[in-house]
């Protein structure tokens, strides 16, 4: 196995054994985004010049025997909406071209004090804003499993490279399920922690009372200590919640005995791709023959997540890009006439047709005279979807479903049509409504060969458990090993 | 729920400040009025007496307060040191003299 292949926490041995240094290993890193960077189309922004001076940073503790943390020297790519001091932080928008942030977010100060080594900056849905990552203004990311398809989004990027092994470990972001779909397309671990877990502070907001951080890995030991790295309450972001946070690798656990997983029957529709529906049913099958005891529950309200979602994040991003005006950062119009076509003009170039439309919609769904009817009724919505959560926790400690209805669509399939895409997070919008910690795990494939997610759903700030029932299921099958076999003669 | 028209895509646009082509205005208002169709399934709830959730943790108090369970997260008001000008302007467009720079909105004239 090349080193590029291996995850965080065996690397860690690797570097404290002294059997690789942090330096070769980012140089194999650096080889391989060679070899396959130019067909998966990941990254935005590669820092290799800061990279192997962090690597020779590591590799001076390691040398001298320090006490190392665990992703001391270890590469990691970050998601293009996470502000990074110094960096170009882009969202994937034309508008944020050549913004470079003054400061870093809390995350990014977090991972430099566990001493990682940063790739890059990794392609995203414009403000995360997609479901495919293909309104990203720069360009398309393939699939490292079948280039002529998507690898999710709105964390597409970050997603793809650590499936391509062109990055050990990446953060991303989930509003509505920007982390665990593209996990889940991509064949990774990808999980979005309670809401209120992770400091916002420095994570360029597009629906504040939704967005949260979170890890990509390649297995769920790795997504545990990137947990351990990154969650805390922070002065610097007030909805972060002051919980304590433990030390997540000890739910850890290859046993399951005595917990009890939900299966949602709203989930199985007869929409949801029969080979994925089969699939996952087969893995509940494995958690129950491992000792789990399995019951249906019911989450009424799950067909009215995504209307509900289509109001609520559009209106809070409609005030959050309300910033972009071309006055303090980012692209400005030249010769305006005036202060309001210089706004005018400035945002309609700026911005992509789906940040647009999103805009559109939340202004519209706060707007005199539809406020109630839209905006509070969503609300409204979103406290009964709460509510069937609230009462499915109090009977499950675990709620299991598939990630995503379908595996990875092709490039360019429901482009044309933004309900369709929208349709894409109908797994994940209810759990982001609640504000659960969500995970998505490897648990097989379709004939065509691309990978399938299961969501893991836990009570708020139960993240132990949906880590415990993860790894089990993980230490008990072979699917998170698999690797894509990338076409870098073919297309793409 | 209400559908919307052309010249509700143009009243919304500027109050977003955006603009749009006759083409795109068509394009946008064919879109969103199918997409607030389907939103419209949420009238199918009966929500008189359901309470709005603007923050999945209602504990968390934003104001000053000593309401039961509530937990004060306010910041103490004590004089930090902010970023530099320099380094504020970096990203501006049109940095003038320390501040940031926008066409003229005050007539000269008067």
């Amino acid at each position: 196995m090349s080193v590029y292949e291996l995850t965080a926490h065996a690397l860690h041995e690797k570097l404290k054994e002294r059997e690789i240094t942090a330096q070769e290993l980012t140089e194999a890193i650096y080889e391989r985004i060679a070899e396959v960077e130019p067909h998966v189309k990941g990254y935005l922004t590669l820092t290799k010049d800061i990279a192997l001076e962090q690597a020779a940073r590591a590799d001076e503790g390691f040398q001298n025997g320090d006490e190392m943390p665990p992703l001391a020297g270890i590469p990691i790519a970050i998601k293009d909406v996470i502000c990074t001091k110094g960096v170009r932080t882009t969202c994937g928008s034309k508008i944020l071209e050549n913004f470079v942030p003054p400061y870093n977010a809390t995350v990014m100060t977090k991972l430099h004090e566990q001493g990682v080594v940063m790739v890059g900056k990794t392609n995203m849905d414009e403000f995360a804003m997609g479901s495919s990552t293909e309104n990203s203004a720069y360009q398309i990311t393939h699939n490292p499993w079948d280039l002529d398809t998507i690898p999710g989004g709105s964390s597409g990027g970050s997603a793809a490279v650590v499936s391509a092994d062109t990055a050990v470990c990446s953060l991303g972001s989930d509003t509505g399920g920007s982390i665990r779909q593209p996990a889940a397309l991509c064949g990774v671990v990808g999980m979005k922690p309670t809401y209120g877990r992770v400091s916002r502070y420095g994570l360029v907001a597009f629906a504040s009372s939704l967005d949260q951080i979170g890890p990509f890995t390649k297995d769920v030991t790795d997504c545990a200590l990137l947990l351990n790295a990154i969650c805390g309450s922070d002065a610097m972001d007030a909805t972060s919640v002051d919980v304590p946070v433990p030390d997540f690798t000890q739910n850890l656990i290859n046993d399951v005995d005595g917990l009890k997983i939900g299966v949602p029957k709203e989930y199985f529709t007869p929409a949801l791709d029969t080979e994925i529906a089969d699939n996952v049913h087969a893995a509940i099958a494995v958690l129950q023959g491992l000792g789990a005891t399995v019951e249906e529950v019911s989450l009424p309200h799950t067909e009215y997540a995504i209307a509900t979602y289509y109001i609520i994040a559009p209106a809070e991003a409609s005030a959050n890009l309300a910033r972009y005006d071309g006055v303090r950062y980012g692209y400005r119009n030249e010769n305006p006439e005036d202060l309001i076509s210089m706004y005018k003009e400035t945002r309609s170039k700026g911005f992509g047709e789906e940040v647009k439309r999103r805009i559109m919609l939340g202004t519209f769904a706060l707007s005199a005279g539809y406020q109630d009817a839209y905006y509070k009724k969503a609300q409204k919505v979103r406290t009964l979807i709460k509510s069937d959560f609230d009462a499915a926790f109090e009977k499950v400690d675990v709620i299991a479903t598939p990630t995503s209805p379908t595996p990875a669509f092709k490039i360019g399939e429901r482009t044309a049509d933004p309900l369709q895409m929208y349709l894409s997070d109908v797994m994940t919008t209810p759990a982001s409504h609640a504000g659960l910690p969500g995970l998505s795990v490897p648990c097989g494939f379709v004939k065509s060969g691309l990978p399938i997610g299961l969501q893991l759903l836990g009570a708020p700030f139960a993240e132990k458990n949906v880590l415990r029932v993860a790894y089990t299921f993980e230490q008990n099958t072979e699917y998170h090993r698999q690797k894509p076999e990338i076409q870098t003669n073919g297309v793409g | 729920m209400a559908t919307i028209t052309i010249d509700g895509v143009r009243h919304v646009a500027n109050l977003a400040r955006l603009e749009f082509n006759d083409e795109e205005t068509a394009h946008f208002t064919e879109q969103l009025a199918r997409i607030l169709d389907y939103i419209g399934n949420l009238n199918e709830l009966e929500t008189d007496d359901v309470p709005p959730t603007s923050h999945i943790h209602p504990h968390q108090i934003f104001i000053l307060g000593s309401e039961e369970g509530a937990r004060h997260v306010a910041k103490p008001d004590a004089v930090k040191p902010s970023y530099p000008i320099e380094a504020v302007l970096a990203n501006a467009p049109e940095p003038e003299e320390g501040y940031f720079g926008v066409p003229r909105v005050v007539d000269t004239d008067s």
